[in-house]
């Protein structure tokens, strides 16, 4: 029900033009560790440019695509979602070849146990983070989290072979491929942001359908799980007028309070707090009931911890808003969320591209 | 590959009809008769004119998942088949039913977590799957009450030698007494696809007594933890290490003579063979071992990194010498070789 107006897949999906699902599928399933988004970059690069009048990129690897909007003195829309994914580090070859490792970025070690692997050297080799079989457990040792430093990555190789093909400093990701679930819903790692790339990437498509006289900038930022780095420079490099973070926020799941959590399936999940111009709030939430979009809201009192909270103050201050898609198990594997909700928030950005023109921008500096 | 349609099969323990078929049909040319039981025990009968009558055995069932309730919201609550680590289960991509409905085992997202929560296991009753449902009622399209799940992984090559999988306990000892029914014997062979090993070596006493044979071979893939911060004692086995012979464990204490004649042959035909250094966990081997009167029994295995968990490891090496080293123990018996 929640996708009937997001859904709408009619001229847009045909035609050469990737599926949403399809290019989420492709990114999720690329590699692009934070501070390493190369791989998982060149496809949006290629994507995002078949939707956009040009791409660029930056000294950080940022991925610029810009669709420019008509007439003169245009206003600057610029759009971030994060194409970075969080990651393993290999930090010690040890004898026999076991790999020690830490993280990058907010990993939960309990999700690394009996996990698959994929170690980035000099070629692409599987690992699998083992553990001690049942059968040899301490019944004190089986009631303990086992900790990162305890574990090794077991590649099956020799050392000799180990050697020969990684080197400290290598990145490990996990062996997920994309698991398609019932009805819309899909899992896989890095859907944490890259979700919200293919929602830029449906905005772009929508805004070919449309008249619009902002220039948008749909910015694939990077290093944004370690600090937010990626929005940082691109802001200051594009100066935007409006600056939209197009990030997850946690789906409701057992165990979590309710307060802390949106719904899957039920639409975009609009910020409401310091980190977000009240004037945007309000025009995405107008856009969205006008146009039968549904959606939650998340009062946020205080840093939101996404590329807007950089955003905002970059330069002289941006007005920023942040549009979230809900999203089960962040920081895992196996991260969950429903691809019409993708739509829905790609349908509503586009939207809000098209409303704004020059008065809506220099009202903004009015309070 | 037979072991990798083994390894992918579905076949958690009261559920190894997958396995059976594979088996059946693989088989199908070399052995002339199957005899089935009530529990569902797959037992290859190859006749032969002379000598004991011997039995292999090697269990088809792998631990698992079973649905238990079904949330308001269309998640799936589950109960463990056989004995698997809790820790194992977070982030893990499973597969329901024999239609193999998609499905995910999330965690609380780490910033939702306190600090504490971080060093602590994730018990059972946090744990739920996924599989994208939104109602109870969307679920049970889907799914039924009872329905098994296991780990969806795929069988593949880590080298030449190594390979990964789910399941090679004990889906290795099957893919190895597959290969030895390939070949034909003068005694009576009895090659036991057993059921349910998993939740208490249940399938094997069975078919031990429907058949009483007058001696046992028990096929394994079995512990092998030679890892960093693992003592070389507590290696149990070493992969690549060659086939790991079990003087006891939990369950039996394998036949003397038996023992020596694999040591025996190992040592004249050059195949490495290492012994199991670890006594805990049981194996079919102790229900076939007191079975009616008794009936001696040895287990031989092939050394497996994580067993009872998604994914597991073997050397082909050790596969290989493993199949070797049955044949030759085959070849021995019909050379005289008698307890």
């Amino acid at each position: 029900m929640s996708n009937r107006d997001g859904g709408r897949s009619d001229a847009q999906e045909g035609g050469g033009i990737l599926d949403t699902k399809e290019f989420l599928k492709r990114m999720v399933e690329a590699t692009g560790v934070s501070g390493y988004e190369d791989s998982v970059g060149n496809i949006i690069r290629e994507v995002l440019g078949t939707a956009a009048d040009e791409v660029t990129g930056d000294t950080l690897g940022n991925v610029i695509a810009l669709k420019r909007g008509e007439g003169e003195n245009r206003p600057k829309v610029m759009l971030a979602s994060h194409m970075d994914e969080i990651g393993l580090m290999v930090t010690k070859i040890e004898e026999k070849g076991f790999l020690r490792f830490t993280s990058i970025g907010g990993v939960d070690q309990r999700t690394l146990v009996a996990q698959e692997v994929r170690v980035h050297g000099r070629r692409d080799l599987i690992g699998i983070i083992g553990m001690k079989p049942p059968h040899l457990l301490t019944p004190e040792e089986g009631n303990a989290a086992i900790k990162m430093q305890d574990m090794v990555i077991d590649l099956g190789l020799t050392e000799p072979e180990v050697k020969e093909a990684i080197a400290v400093g290598d990145l490990v990701t996990i062996n997920r491929n994309f698991i398609s679930l019932s009805g819309d819903f899909a899992a896989a790692k890095a859907m944490d942001d890259r979700a919200a790339v293919a929602a830029m990437h449906y905005c772009l498509l929508e805004l070919k359908r449309m008249r619009h006289t902002a220039d948008v900038y749909a910015v694939a930022t990077v290093q944004e799980e370690v600090g937010a780095r990626g929005a940082l420079v691109s802001s200051y490099h594009i100066m935007p007028d409006i600056g939209i973070a197009i990030d997850v926020c946690h789906g409701e799941m057992p165990g979590v309070p309710e307060q802390d959590t949106a719904p899957l399936g039920k639409g975009p999940n609009l910020a409401l707090g310091a980190n977000i111009h009240p004037k945007l709030f309000e025009r995405l939430s107008e856009l969205a009931r006008e146009h039968n979009i549904p959606f939650t809201l998340d009062p946020v009192p205080g840093p939101t911890g996404t590329d807007a909270w950089v955003m905002q103050v970059t330069r002289s201050g941006i007005p920023t808003a942040l549009v979230s898609l809900p999203l089960r198990y962040m920081h895992t594997s196996v991260e969950t969320l429903s691809i019409g909700d993708i739509k829905l928030v790609g349908r509503l950005l586009a939207l809000f591209v098209a409303s704004v023109d020059r008065e809506f921008v220099e009202g903004l500096l009015c309070y | 590959m037979l072991l990798k349609r083994l390894s992918e099969a579905f076949g958690p323990s009261g559920s190894e009809g997958e396995v059976r078929d594979i088996l059946v049909k693989e088989l199908a040319n070399v052995v002339p008769s199957w005899q089935r039981d009530a529990l569902g025990n797959l037992i290859a009968l190859k006749p032969g004119a002379r000598g004991p009558k011997v039995m292999l055995a090697a269990h088809m069932d792998e631990c698992g998942l079973m649905i238990s309730s079904i949330d308001k919201s269309g998640l799936l609550r589950f109960r463990k088949v056989g004995g698997l680590d809790d820790r194992v289960l977070v982030s893990k991509h499973v597969v329901v039913g024999s239609k193999r409905v998609a499905g995910v085992i999330g965690a609380k997202a780490i910033h939702l977590q306190k600090p504490e929560e971080r060093n602590q296991v994730i018990p059972l009753s946090g744990l739920y799957i996924d599989i994208g449902a939104k109602s109870k009622e969307e679920a049970e399209k889907l799914v039924k009450l009872g329905d098994y799940a296991v780990f969806a992984t795929e069988f593949g090559h880590l080298s030449d030698t190594v390979v990964k999988g789910k399941s090679f306990d004990d889906r290795a000892g099957c893919a190895v007494l597959a290969e030895v029914l390939s070949e034909d014997y003068a005694f009576t062979l009895y090659g036991a696809f057993t059921v349910q090993e998993e939740i208490g070596l249940r399938g094997a006493g069975v078919a031990a007594y429907a058949l009483e044979p007058d001696m046992a071979i028990v096929l394994e893939g079995t512990t092998c933890n030679d890892l960093p911060g693992s003592e070389e004692h507590g290696y149990c086995t070493s992969l690549g290490g060659g086939p790991a012979i079990t003087v006891m464990d939990a369950s039996v204490v394998c036949d003397r003579r038996m023992i020596a004649e694999l040591e025996r042959l190992a040592r004249e035909n050059d195949i490495p063979v290492q012994f199991k250094r670890s006594i805990t966990g049981g194996s079919d081997a102790g229900r076939i071992n007191q079975t009616k009167a008794g009936i001696p029994v040895v287990v031989v295995s092939v050394p497996c990194r994580y067993i009872h968990s998604p994914v597991s490891m073997l050397s082909l090496k050790d596969f290989e010498a493993t199949i070797k080293l049955v044949k030759l123990f085959l070849r021995s018996i019909e050379g005289g070789f008698l307890l």
